[in-house]
């Protein structure tokens, strides 16, 4: 899960990393009131999960409350590479002498952690290693150890930052590690990390992703959820607990295990070519059981997304067998009754294939055919959807 | 041969007294397994029946280990007590641990990733569906009766695209199977196997699979051309998958224009591994390469 800047901030600031005072608006007047309680010059950003809102009129300063809020005004409603922006951060705004980078990162190439820190922060992070690799220290960081005093020590002076700023960054270095460690992050990133003309060092922008796996133990990350911005099928089947993406094709796709749908998808895409590039318009796992309410729950999911023209469901019976499969598809065929309105393409394979076959042709429902393989059945459920 | 896993493979499962473990215990036992033990430290000393047999369980891994001989464990503990479980494993010197538990946070995954460096344990998963040797022994939930004993090995992060493959494959048999996870961190990569299988004199062709995310079939396209000499096909699955999006599994994301199925598919065929469109295609690659 992708934090906006304004809970990252937040993150941030609960660990002592040092931020500038500010706060989040939805409205014009809420921005206005930050803006009047700082007291002094202040930037609006619009909180979008996607770069280059400078460029895109998303960032603005503001020199008093009233040209907060008109700035606000601006920006709220704003369409930043299709994220539409629902929320500003108003903060105090800072003079910067100098830009810094900082970050930790899951390093899933060599299975453990990095910290990457630079002191040719503000540009983007992907430009400077491609263009100054030489300007950017890559740390690998010990899972078993993490960072301590004498771990970020070596991180900055890797980055080579200067004397007059080292131990403040090295404090944030071991801050921002909590954050990274305690928060079950797999990023944290600052850029910049910029030194006041004071000579003070703050984060000021900062980017923040959580692993939902790690749910279990962080109750309070449940209130970091975005869902205004979810797709409302997306909502409706993260309710049903199903693995649900939203895509813009027309043929909804049901399918056990995360690989096999994937592997459906692309195979619907293929065929899709030939009938006027249809493509598939979800991902839905219902995983290895496929029981019948599962399937029903799905099917109705699927059903309700306009877009769909047809539904492939493809399903391989290994630790439940095709006859169960076939149950769960008769069964949830009968569960949604007149709702269940759009042609079903049915690919079964596996234990005991010939008996789902034979249950699903014995129920001789109108709506759905069986064709025997993936590539067949991908290639009629296209053909329907054209 | 087979690889990690064959007939004189002794096997605990940690989570055996659990809904999967006590399921999943039960078919593997059915697949001729020898399933020698469970782990529960409140349990200890009691025995689980199954049909055809009375498990017992043990206190600890370390106690199971030297009562019975095992040196395989199949992990099906949940999420929050996986690492626990996991290092206990390691600490007991297991030589494999499955890790079939879907959902284990990566900072767990990654600190018992690092603390089995140096170790004798084998880590296969997590959120993976296990290793099968057919005919010979069953480490996992991969269904035992799609196929036989035979000469193809298979690596894949998902499980069902490899019941999939094996079926489609399933006249000419396997010499093992696995499941390897589809998690941004595991233990044994396609990397690992693909030595594996190039080393097992009975493997003739090696099926590859991959997904999007990460570039770990990049990593084994370098490796298969400096080091493997027997036939490879490869599939994978994610050309459609949006970007930014997790499609299922835990490491399946495109992230900016990293881990794409396109640049995997190329980097494959750079290193002279056919790679089919469909698993169906795939499987006929396979049949070309092995004449049958």
């Amino acid at each position: 899960m992708d934090l906006f800047e304004y809970q990252a901030r937040d993150l941030l600031a609960s660990h002592g990393v040092p931020v500038l005072p500010g706060g989040v608006a939805e409205t014009p007047e809420q921005a206005e009131a930050i803006a009047r309680e700082i007291g002094q010059t202040v930037v609006v950003k619009a909180q979008v999960k996607t770069g280059g809102r400078g460029k895109a009129g998303g960032v603005k300063l503001a020199d008093n409350a009233e040209d907060a809020k008109a700035r606000a005004q601006d920006i709220l409603g704003l369409d930043i590479k299709g994220h539409v922006t629902h929320k500003v951060m108003v903060a105090q705004a800072s003079d910067i002498a100098e830009e810094y980078y900082f970050s930790y990162l899951l390093d899933r190439s060599n299975r453990t952690f990095l910290a990457m820190a630079s002191v040719e922060g503000g540009m983007e992070i992907e430009q400077l290693a491609v263009e100054r690799p030489e300007a950017l220290a890559r740390i690998p960081v010990d899972a078993g150890k993490g960072v301590d005093e004498a771990k970020a020590a070596e991180i900055v002076d890797a980055a080579g930052f200067a004397p007059e700023v080292r131990d403040q960054v090295i404090a944030i270095a071991v801050q921002l590690w909590e954050v990274f460690s305690k928060e079950d992050a797999t990023l944290v990133e600052v850029n910049p990390l910029a030194k006041a003309p004071d000579g003070t060092v703050l984060a000021l922008d900062a980017k923040v992703t959580l692993d939902e796996n790690a749910a279990f133990r962080h109750a309070e990350h449940a209130e970091l959820a975005d869902t205004a911005a979810a797709d409302p099928l997306e909502a409706r089947a993260k309710e049903k607990d199903l693995n649900y993406v939203k895509l813009e094709g027309e043929v909804g796709i049901i399918g056990n295990g995360a690989g096999l749908v994937m592997s459906t998808l692309d195979v619907v895409a293929y065929a899709g070519e030939e009938f006027g590039g249809v493509k598939p318009a979800n991902f839905l796992d219902i995983g290895g059981g496929a029981s019948a309410e599962v399937m029903a729950n799905g099917l109705e999911i699927i059903l309700s997304d306009p877009a769909v023209k047809s539904v492939f469901v493809n399903v391989f019976g290994g630790i439940t067998a095709c006859d169960a499969v076939a149950n769960g598809i008769v069964s949830a065929l009968g569960i949604l009754g007149d709702e269940a309105t759009k042609p079903l393409v049915v690919r079964l394979d596996g234990n005991n294939v010939e008996e789902g076959r034979r249950i699903l042709a014995e129920a001789n429902h109108p709506l759905v055919t069986v064709v025997d393989t993936m590539d067949g059945a991908a290639r009629r459920a296209a053909e329907l959807a054209a | 041969m087979s690889i990690f896993l064959n007939e004189n493979s002794k096997v605990i499962v940690q989570g055996m007294t659990g809904s999967e473990g006590s399921k999943h215990t039960q078919r593997m036992l059915a697949s001729g397994t020898a399933i020698v033990g469970g782990v529960n430290p409140r349990k200890a000393g009691t025995s689980v029946d199954f049909e055809g047999a009375s498990v017992p369980v043990f206190g600890g891994v370390a106690e199971a280990m030297k009562e019975t001989g095992a040196d395989v464990s199949v992990i099906f503990v949940p999420p929050p007590f996986a690492k626990a479980a996991v290092i206990e494993a390691i600490d007991a010197q297991i030589g494999l641990a499955v890790v079939i538990t879907e959902g284990i946070p990566v900072h767990d995954s990654t600190a018992f990733w690092a603390h089995a460096q140096g170790s004798s344990t084998r880590i296969i998963g997590p959120n993976c569906p296990g290793l099968i040797s057919p005919g010979r022994s069953n480490a996992g939930i991969i269904p035992a009766n799609i196929t036989q004993q035979g000469k193809i090995g298979l690596v894949s992060k998902s499980g069902t695209l490899t019941y999939q493959m094996m079926y489609e494959l399933r006249d000419i048999g396997f010499s093992t199977a696995i499941g390897i996870g589809g998690d941004p961190v595991i233990g044994t990569t396609h990397i690992d196997a693909l030595q594996a299988f190039q080393d097992d004199p009975e493997t003739e062709a090696i099926v590859m699979i991959g997904e999007i995310g990460g570039d770990a079939e990049e990593r084994a396209a370098d490796f298969i051309k400096a080091n493997v000499t027997k036939p490879v096909v490869g599939y994978v699955a994610g050309f459609t998958a949006p970007e930014g999006k997790t499609m299922g599994h835990a490491g399946a994301i495109v992230s900016g224009s990293a881990g794409t199925a396109q640049a995997k598919k190329e980097a494959l065929e750079a290193a002279g591994v056919g790679v089919g469109k469909t698993p169906s295609e795939t499987a006929r690659l396979m049949r070309e390469l092995v004449g049958a």
